[in-house]
């Protein structure tokens, strides 16, 4: 069981950092397509909603490893125009393919993520806004922002964990991740012992994630807290507005 | 050969055979259904009980089941059960031959338990969300505990875990596509297939690809039926 780890872990590791690059790459791909569509989505013209709609319907209703396919083996019919257009070194190579497949997969499941925080902003805090003379894009950044991406981290916390176990199909069309290296050695050894170490990677890079999106989760909501504890604290307070001193005395203002 | 004419029924084109792949997909997806469900069941009624031991378990099972790739967990399945399997035989038997676990059932397997895996946090949320008052009147009209289990809580949970139970359907249909890596003869596998004898990947897997798309929305349509039929006595506003 340790021999096997002893003479393939290097190899495992390679896996391990290709899943992540694998996974980094197109999270953060996804995450700078999917705002600018999920504002689209939500703006009122059908003709900017509809596109979207069908591409997130598409994205979400069909297999991940269908899509890949696709992408992989469909790209080769159009070989001798991909070669024409000068881009067949993209569609030859696996990784890339990978690579946008999981991409244009991810932006799908963010876009329908972010679009939910998008509503969620209450409507008062933007009339505020307006009602400073904000314009629109200082609106958006000061305020719709950061309330949607705090409201929506959670959710893009499993979307990234589902990317980084969705990535071991890759293995499929020869990728060698964690997965693809496991696959690998257990068809030379024929020894089980490498899906239990192969579970344990995965296991461990996963557990770190939480770890760190929880951590993440707890400083973006830093404020939230403080409000709830100065609520529960201060009982003595009246419901006027008060100002507390050091010395934790509520004066009346 | 005109495009669709690859897909077409008979002989030359590759409709029958895509269609016989879509019949295996979606009885692997049925049978695995009830399996998943029963699991999914049994983890949520061992996670809500007060016990520490049966807790425990499923909290790892859960955290395990969610934290693995459903590929390697299917690998898993069929590898290390196949495995199990023959040295267990050999064991008994030194004579006896070599068994292969079929694909179908390890897909069985491995699908089951990560529906159940999912579907047990589902269900649990609903369950804690059940009114107390509710199994305390049972009670106290004289029902055992399985009778408040069958008459008072399933009918509730059901209701309330349904959006999340239909998430997980789909995402069981999805899956699917994976039992076609260990040579399941699924519609992923027959589209392979396909592709091997028409050099036709972009159609065969475009119309795969529309397949699983127009099943789901099916599916999502049913599911809105029956949460709107489900919801029926519940007042809204």
């Amino acid at each position: 069981m340790f021999e096997i780890l002893i003479q393939y872990g290097p190899k495992l590791i390679d896996g391990a950092a290709m899943t992540l690059q694998l996974t980094l790459f197109s999270v953060l791909i996804a995450m700078s397509l999917s705002l600018p569509l999920a504002i689209l989505r939500r703006s009122e013209y059908v003709w900017c909603q509809w596109p979207i709609r069908l591409y997130v319907s598409f994205f979400r209703g069909t297999p991940l490893l269908a899509q890949l396919f696709l992408v992989y083996y469909g790209s080769g019919q159009f070989r001798l125009e991909l070669t024409d257009l000068g881009v067949w070194w993209f569609f030859r190579d696996p990784f890339y393919c990978a690579l946008l497949t999981f991409a244009l997969n991810s932006t799908a499941y963010q876009i329908e993520i972010l679009r939910g925080g998008l509503q969620a902003v209450s409507y008062g805090e933007i009339e505020a806004g307006l009602a400073f003379g904000m314009p629109r894009s200082l609106l958006y950044r000061k305020i719709i922002l950061p309330h949607t991406y705090r409201i929506a981290f959670p959710a893009l916390g499993n979307e990234i964990i589902l990317m980084l176990k969705g990535g071991a199909i890759a293995s499929v069309i020869t990728l060698m991740d964690i997965m693809g290296q496991t696959r690998r050695i257990f068809s030379q050894t024929f020894d089980i012992s490498v899906y239990f170490w192969a579970a344990l990677i995965y296991l461990a890079i996963t557990s770190a994630f939480v770890l760190l999106w929880r951590l993440l989760e707890r400083r973006l909501t830093r404020h939230l807290r403080y409000q709830e504890s100065n609520k529960s604290g201060k009982r003595n307070s009246t419901p006027t507005l008060t100002i507390t001193d050091k010395k934790g005395q509520a004066r009346a203002n | 050969m005109a495009w669709y004419e690859y897909l077409s029924f008979g002989s030359s084109g590759w409709g029958d055979e895509l269609a016989s792949g879509l019949g295996i997909t979606l009885s692997l997806a049925l049978v695995t259904l009830p399996f998943g469900l029963a699991l999914g069941f049994s983890v949520a009624a061992a996670s809500v009980s007060g016990k520490r031991i049966p807790r425990a378990i499923a909290t790892l099972f859960t955290t395990l089941i969610r934290g693995l790739p459903e590929l390697l967990t299917l690998f898993m399945i069929y590898h290390g059960v196949g495995l199990l399997i023959n040295r267990t035989l050999k064991w008994l038997d030194p004579q006896a031959g070599f068994f292969e676990l079929s694909p179908f059932v390890a897909g069985v397997v491995a699908l089951g338990l990560v529906f159940g895996g999912y579907s047990g946090e589902v269900l649990r949320g609903a369950w804690q969300a059940l009114d107390k008052g509710q199994r305390e009147a049972a009670q106290a009209v004289g029902m055992g505990r399985w009778q408040v289990f069958r008459l008072i809580e399933v009918p509730q949970i059901l209701r309330l875990a349904l959006p999340g139970l239909g998430n997980l359907w789909i995402n069981l249909l999805k899956d699917t596509a994976l039992v076609s890596v260990i040579a399941l003869s699924d519609l992923m596998r027959m589209a392979n297939v396909a592709v091997g004898a028409t050099k036709k990947p972009f159609v065969i897997f475009l119309a795969v690809c529309l397949t699983y798309w127009i099943i789901c929305i099916c599916f999502e349509w049913c599911i809105a039926r029956l949460e709107k039929r489900a919801n029926r006595g519940i007042r809204t506003t």
